[in-house]
């Protein structure tokens, strides 16, 4: 095993550009993962704040009889969305107005607002679909005159969240198979460069894994070092944005050092599909 | 006697060129010597080749100590090569390291413990009488040395059976007599040696046991020098 690292560690210096290229790649095609995913994860943090402030709101149909109200109440209240259900009168609702928008206050008079049902979800019970089929279902009442919510930019932000994952999937993969054909041609390079001592393996009974073994090392040596580069590359980009633009959240460590990981795992195989076809190659004559 | 290895009826069918060994078949006993000679092309790497498992027969089987080309899978060769050693004409020695590295090399890929190297590779180095030469670079080496320093790496996990191919094919006539002198003496000492060559003085000198190939056929199997030269 010494040895195995000893010999993987020799090739980084035997070819020192194909390497850096090798973990430049690694660490764009994570950087890709890694930018994308910071979006959707702040765009998944701002929709947790919003989502808290998701309400839907019932109108009423003027006239509506009080006992009709609280059967209602009774209902929505037992829906398994609804976390709280209340009756805004139609006073209540003029002196909110009033408060919210100074401005206008002469505006609005009592005969202007009806009274409404508001209504505020659960976690879990926010997402467009479901709001939306909650507000089709309480729409059935037939003194229900109109219901609301901000489905508008709701839906837009997570639309942004599904965008962004799978832009940055797809930039991803591709980075990824680059770096992997990358990682596969210096491996290439190295065992063509190491041709004489992996024959001499050969002859003298040196088992395939151990020949396979620094070449391996070396591709996961590469993809961890890619991936901390990313990660690193990753974070210098949120504090910027965060600095010059708006405050945004970072990975936890543990989904960090998931992306070195990946990078480990990327130069593995980069290395495995090519490294037995290669020494194939060289064992031809051996 | 019990047989270290042993050709039964082999037939050895290269893709591009034919057919290199036909029904060869023959036994070598336990440290036994044995000559290959035969004119270029017929057949000599070729057998050298199948008893290292470097090749397969086309047909017919290939025994050598308890492996058998009939059964044994590809990734089980290296057991069998670690107890074969195996030299050639053009020594293929790693020139970027000294001699003592070179035989370190062949002990260390084979998982030989770090603490045993060092003392073994002085007495390979010793056995084949270069222990002056440890930290010189194989360039540095005369060709009978670099031929020495091979069979000191071919002997680093104590084989039961070495072969040579044209071991003697680059040197000159005084080192060709110190190599085979050599091999001798490993010889003594109880390791089977083939070698391959078509120097038919040494053949005759010697007065052991060859095999005559020709255009891949056995063509004699025994100790008599004079039918040697009869064919030659
Ligand atoms: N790897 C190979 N592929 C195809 N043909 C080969 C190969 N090695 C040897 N041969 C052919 O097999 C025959 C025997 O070659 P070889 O065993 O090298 O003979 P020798 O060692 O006696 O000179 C020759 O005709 C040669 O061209
Ligand atoms: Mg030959």
């Amino acid at each position: 095993m010494r040895l195995a690292f000893r010999e993987a560690l020799l090739a980084f210096r035997r070819t020192p550009l194909m390497s850096m290229l090798g973990i430049t790649t690694i660490a764009f095609s994570l950087f890709a993962f890694g930018l994308f995913g910071l979006v959707a994860l702040n765009i998944r943090e701002a929709l947790r704040l919003v989502e808290d402030r998701v309400e839907v709101r019932a109108f009423l149909v003027d006239g509506t009889s009080e006992e009709a109200i609280a059967a209602a109440l009774g209902d929505v209240a037992a829906f398994p969305e609804v976390r709280e259900v209340g009756y805004v009168s139609p006073d209540s609702a003029l002196a909110r107005s009033r408060e919210e928008l100074a401005e206008f206050r002469d505006v609005f008079d009592a005969s202007v607002l009806p009274g409404s049902l508001e209504i505020r979800l659960r976690e879990g019970f926010r997402d467009p679909v479901t709001v939306q089929a909650l507000a089709d279902r309480i729409a059935t009442y037939p003194f229900i005159d109109d219901v609301r919510f901000g489905q508008e930019w709701v839906a837009k932000l997570y639309r942004v969240r599904t965008l962004s994952v799978l832009a940055g999937t797809g930039l991803g993969i591709v980075f990824a198979l680059v770096a992997v054909l990358i990682i596969g041609s210096t491996i290439r390079m190295a065992v063509l460069a190491r041709a004489r001592e992996i024959e001499i393996m050969r002859l003298v009974g040196a088992t395939n894994a151990f020949v396979r073994m620094p070449f391996l090392i070396e591709g996961v040596l590469k993809g961890a070092l890619g991936g901390a580069l990313a990660v690193g590359l990753t974070w210098l980009t949120h504090t910027g944005v965060s600095r010059a633009l708006f405050e945004t959240v970072f990975f936890t460590p543990a989904q960090a050092s998931l992306g070195v990981l990946a990078g480990a795992l990327l130069g593995f195989f980069g290395s495995l599909v090519s490294v037995g076809r290669h020494l194939r190659a060289v064992w031809k004559d051996a | 006697m019990s047989g270290v290895l042993r050709l039964d009826d082999v037939t050895k069918e290269y893709p591009r060129t034919g057919v290199a060994l036909k029904n060869v078949s023959f036994t070598v006993d336990k440290g036994e010597f044995l000559f290959l000679t035969g004119p270029s092309g017929s057949g000599k790497s070729t057998l050298l080749k199948l008893l290292s498992f470097a090749e397969r027969p086309t047909a017919g089987e290939v025994k050598v100590s308890g492996f058998s080309s009939a059964t044994l899978r590809d990734r089980d060769i290296p057991q069998l090569r670690r107890r074969l050693g195996i030299v050639f004409q053009d020594f293929r020695l790693l020139t970027d390291r000294t001699v003592e590295a070179n035989i370190a090399f062949a002990l260390e890929v084979t998982g030989t413990p770090a603490s045993s190297i060092g003392g073994k590779v002085g007495r390979l180095l010793t056995q084949v009488g270069l222990a002056s030469k440890a930290t010189s670079m194989p360039h540095e080496l005369s060709g009978g040395e670099q031929q020495r320093v091979a069979i000191a790496r071919a002997l680093a996990n104590d084989p039961f059976l070495l072969l040579a191919d044209e071991p003697t094919g680059n040197l000159d006539e005084r080192a060709t007599r110190g190599i085979l002198q050599l091999l001798r003496e490993i010889n003594a000492l109880g390791t089977a040696v083939i070698m391959a060559t078509h120097d038919l003085s040494l053949i005759m000198r010697s007065g052991y046991r060859y095999l005559e190939l020709d255009r891949g056929s056995l063509h004699y199997d025994g100790t008599d020098a004079r039918t040697l030269s009869r064919h030659q």
